[in-house]
């Protein structure tokens, strides 16, 4: 018996992430006070004394920040808090005003969830920062001629949504922030816009042998504000640590940022400068004691979550689960395909299905359908009559593309065009025509060189213009040639 | 024009209803004081005096118009407001503390800022960035902080009427130091907005006065009848403030603390004081128990890890960023040490360095951990003794008014100034200090304490002791009222 021993440089690691997530909520004010949010509008238009942190100040919790909360952890299935506490987060930095953050800290409002095959650690209530601009080639503090601060998101209500270490690879990290996402923006808590900083993911990182079970040391990523970036991030981060590995060094446990210019990871801090933020209870506010109705509240305003319905479009209509996936995370696809499906009871789910996601996504984009020309029920009724062989596959494309420039009903659409398939009467002399005109194609058919068919069945296509269905018209060709 | 300033606030008030008096002439008379003013008192009067009615929401304003004198830890929208420090030099507020607002529109308007103990951190108005304040009873010896400057301005008849804020004792030994009636309320029952914030869970803003009935006038409409929105810890007062009118305090069981009372820190002539006003209460009709409050007696220790440890977060914002001083050469780091290097005085240093060591990771449980379970130790105690009696009496001050500089040297000592006002602070109760008599012909201060929000029994029986010490009170016998403009 041979004793095996791996070196570093051959041994298999596995990732083991984390995440957190910041999720600024889409209230009508701030977190502590009155101010409206606001993304895009003119610097410092949307303050007051108390964001601005001016002496003598007090915060005020935002009940609506509240309500929005309590649904994202009942959403992700966590266990509630009966009094969390906020506390005082303490740095210096210019986008601070108080020279604090509002946060919770050992009591958070929300702890143990799940969302999809990723538990949840915590979900807690805080204010967002103001933004600093810098002058400078940079963009980054670092090497900035000067900075200057934008408090009009200063206070912005955040959720914080912290992982447990589930996620093992790039790919499945940005696949559950993708759920996450669907499901933030389904209870219409955010606009979970990354581009505009309303949904910002940080993700701690770390590699261990496969089949270990102690967690390597973490590093933890910044700035990945797309899901490209994310995935590129988390990807080139295990790359550098297995390689660190390999060589034989060792991990240190450090603050990286992102550069999605250069796909490269950059130092922002190592643990022996981490900051002490001297945490302790915000005495400005009360516990954070939500009552039954307050609750009650928030479960009711709960509507089907995507990964509830991606299960349900599999289970009852037998969608493959990539399509039931896609009509479930971008929920106004859904919203659509479900509204088409009880438009008509006799529409095809399958067919439907690819029409929405495929076709009609291919013509619409990012626009939600309902804000389109298309009528669901429309679509229902364009999918039955391809069901029923009465319109040919590119005829129905082109009454689509008439759908979504100017609305109206298929069938009058078809008529109106005359894109109905052609009758076997009418067939009948175009099928002889087009054999006669392709005399050697007919010959090969004959002499059993099946694909030789297509020259044929074209003709018949382009003198029909699409209106013929194509098996029908294969079949008359056969039995002219005695094949039948 | 004396007379005048021989009334009591809610006299002058009644006077004016009875149309015997017009709030424009209470308040050119006060106007012209303060103007005078040579105690250090005010550190800024309006250029204009404004309207005395303008911010009044009613034609017959309860207040009468009369003047308030306001600790300039309060804000008020465009008037200079600095905290007592320099860090705040030129700060001028976009907005009005509630306190100002709904005294104002009660018919008490603004008659100046007052000095104090630099963002109200100490114990005799020493420690004011601009000047110390004097004690119109003796002008070498200080007159208690940190509100010192609103007890002087009244004590001198600079003022009728004033408020200041509590942390440890900031209302209630100035108020004992200076011969005044200072009520420190419930914690919650008054707005803390608009207030500048020393130790959030402590702070209470509350009446320096001349006498009892003035207090709880002013304490009347502090309270409004409504907690304020804008502050997350106030909270509906239970019931109506009393204007009190008892002369006895029959069947009252009067509780004596010998930890505070007996305290070696206490003064002989203190002791004596506060000996002849217990012989006074039961002369009243009250019975006088011993109780004890354990833990009392490590109030201080507690106090000063968790009032620096708030307040080392409260002044963080004082980064020369946004608003007050700001100094540096441009450089982010040294925006911040050069502000609050140059801003903040030693005390406030001093104590933004203890608080900041006491949160820090690693020591957070052995102090600022610790001193939370004294002080639930000693709210325990409290409840326990009002099991057994209603009020509990002490002195306020261990001491009279000492003298200027006597003890700056000594940051320990003077925090024993507030040994015996602390422990109420920590448990959030409700007292009021009421001159009982004089030492070395200086006041001496009797703390009564009750339970939350029994401010109108604290009221009544202060009433009736106030009428039983039958201290002299008016600003006339003061040698600074005497010649002002001295």
């Amino acid at each position: 018996m041979t004793t095996v021993t791996t070196t570093p440089t051959e041994r298999a690691y596995e990732p083991v992430i984390g995440l957190e997530i910041h999720v600024q909520l889409r209230t009508q004010t701030k977190m502590f006070c009155g101010c409206a949010l606001s993304f895009g509008d003119d610097p410092n238009t949307h303050t007051c004394p108390v964001c601005l942190g001016h002496p003598g100040t007090l915060p005020v919790p935002n009940a609506e920040a509240i309500h929005f909360a309590l649904m994202i952890g009942l959403a992700l299935e966590c266990e509630l808090a009966p009094r969390s506490i906020f506390h005082r987060k303490n740095y210096f930095y210019p986008d601070l005003p108080k020279g604090y953050q509002i946060s919770q800290f050992d009591i958070p409002l929300w702890r143990s969830g799940r969302l999809g095959d990723v538990r949840v650690h915590r979900v807690h209530l805080e204010e967002d920062a103001a933004k600093l601009v810098h002058a400078g080639s940079s963009g980054r503090i670092h090497g900035a001629e000067a900075s200057v601060v934008d408090f009009n998101r200063g206070g912005t209500p955040l959720v914080e949504i912290v992982t447990e270490p589930d996620l093992s690879s790039s790919e499945q990290a940005g696949e559950w922030l993708r759920l996450l996402r669907a499901t933030l923006k389904r209870l219409g808590v955010s606009d979970v816009n990354m581009d505009e900083g309303s949904l910002r993911c940080d993700a701690n990182v770390s590699i261990r042998p496969v089949g270990t079970a102690t967690l390597g040391t973490k590093t933890e990523l910044k700035n990945m504000n797309s899901f490209r970036f994310l995935e590129r991030g988390i990807a080139a981060e295990v790359a550098r640590q297995e390689e660190l590995l390999r060589g034989g060094g060792e991990v240190e446990q450090e603050t990286l940022h992102f550069d999605p210019r250069t796909g490269g990871l950059s130092a922002l801090r190592s643990k022996e400068e981490s900051h002490d933020y001297r945490y302790f209870p915000e005495p400005d506010l009360v516990p954070l004691a939500p009552t039954q109705a307050m609750i009650d509240r928030a479960r009711t305003a709960l509507p089907e979550l995507p990964g509830a319905r991606a299960q349900r479009l599999e289970r009852e209509l037998g969608l493959p689960g990539d399509v039931a996936r896609l009509l479930a995370f971008r929920s106004e696809l859904g919203d659509f395909y479900e509204s088409a499906l009880s438009a008509d009871g006799a529409t095809d789910p399958h067919t439907l299905a690819s029409w929405v996601t495929v076709e009609l996504v291919a013509r619409l984009g990012d626009v939600d359908p309902a804000e389109s020309p298309v009528a669901p029920e429309a679509l229902a009724e364009l999918v039955r009559l391809i069901s029923a062989r009465s319109v040919s596959g590119s005829a129905a494309k082109e009454v689509l593309d008439a759908m979504v420039a100017d609305g109206g009903r298929p069938e009058a659409i078809v008529v109106e065009r005359g894109l109905g398939l052609a009758g076997a009467g009418e067939l009948d002399a175009v099928v002889d025509r087009a054999i006669e005109a392709n005399p050697d194609a007919a010959e090969k058919v004959r002499a059993g060189t099946a694909k030789a068919m297509g020259a044929i069945v074209g003709a018949v296509m382009r003198e029909t213009k699409g209106r013929a269905d194509g098996g029908e018209v294969q079949r008359m060709v056969r039995e002219r040639l005695g094949l039948g | 024009m004396s007379e005048l300033l021989e009334l009591t606030a809610a006299r002058a008030a009644e006077c004016v209803r009875a149309g015997e008096l017009s709030p424009a002439e209470i308040f050119s008379a006060y106007r012209e004081r303060a103007e005078a003013d040579d105690l250090g008192a005010f550190l800024w009067l309006p250029e204009e005096p404004p309207r005395p009615a303008a911010a009044t929401t009613s034609a017959d304003p309860p207040l009468g118009g009369v003047p308030l004198a306001v600790k300039d830890i309060f804000c008020v929208e465009g008037a200079p407001t600095t905290a007592g420090s320099r860090i705040l030099d030129g700060y001028r507020p976009p907005y009005t503390a509630t306190p100002v607002e709904r005294l104002a529109a009660a018919g008490a308007p603004m008659l100046g800022k007052t000095n104090m103990d630099e963002f109200a951190m100490g114990s005799s108005n020493e420690n004011s960035a601009y000047m110390p304040v004097r004690n119109p009873w003796s002008p070498d010896r200080v007159p208690g902080g940190s509100s010192g400057g609103s007890a002087a301005a009244v004590a001198a008849g600079l003022a009728p009427w004033s408020i200041g804020t509590d942390t440890g004792g900031s209302i209630r030994q100035p108020a004992s130091l200076c011969g005044l009636v200072g009520l420190k309320p419930t914690y919650g029952a008054v707005s803390r907005y608009g207030m500048i914030a020393f130790a959030s869970s402590l702070d209470q803003c509350g009446p320096i006065t001349r006498d009892v009935t003035d207090a709880a006038l002013l304490l009347r409409h502090l309270v409004a009848g409504r907690r304020d929105p804008c502050d997350s810890t106030s909270v509906d007062f239970p019931e109506e403030i009393e204007l009190p009118s008892s002369h006895d305090l029959g069947g009252l069981r009067v509780g004596v603390v010998p930890e505070l009372s007996e305290a070696a820190t206490i003064d002989a002539g203190v002791k004596a004081v506060f000996d002849a006003a217990l012989e006074r209460i039961e002369e009243l009709g009250g019975g006088v128990e011993e109780i004890s409050l354990p833990h009392s007696e490590h109030g201080l220790s507690a106090y000063y890890v968790l009032a620096p440890a708030e307040a080392s977060a409260n002044l963080s914002r004082y980064d020369g960023v946004r608003f007050g001083l700001r100094s540096g050469d441009g450089d982010l780091l040294s925006l911040y040490e050069r502000t609050r290097a140059e801003g903040f005085g030693d005390e406030v240093k001093r104590r933004i360095m203890l608080g900041t060591y006491a949160l820090s990771s690693g020591y957070y449980e052995a102090y600022y951990g610790r001193a939370q379970r004294v002080r639930t130790k000693i709210a325990e105690d409290f409840r326990a003794a009002f099991e057994r009696v209603d009020l509990v009496v002490t002195p306020t001050s261990p001491s009279v008014a000492f003298r200027l500089g006597e003890r700056t040297a000594d940051p320990m000592a003077m925090y024993m100034s507030d040994y015996c006002t602390v422990p109420m602070s920590l448990a959030g109760l409700p007292a009021v200090s009421i001159p009982a008599g004089l030492s070395e012909d200086l006041p001496v201060g009797l703390q009564i304490t009750g339970p939350a929000f029994t401010e109108n029994r604290i009221l009544a029986a202060a009433h009736a002791l106030e009428r039983a010490f039958g201290f002299d009170s008016s600003p006339a016998r003061r040698p600074a009222a005497a010649a002002p403009g001295r």
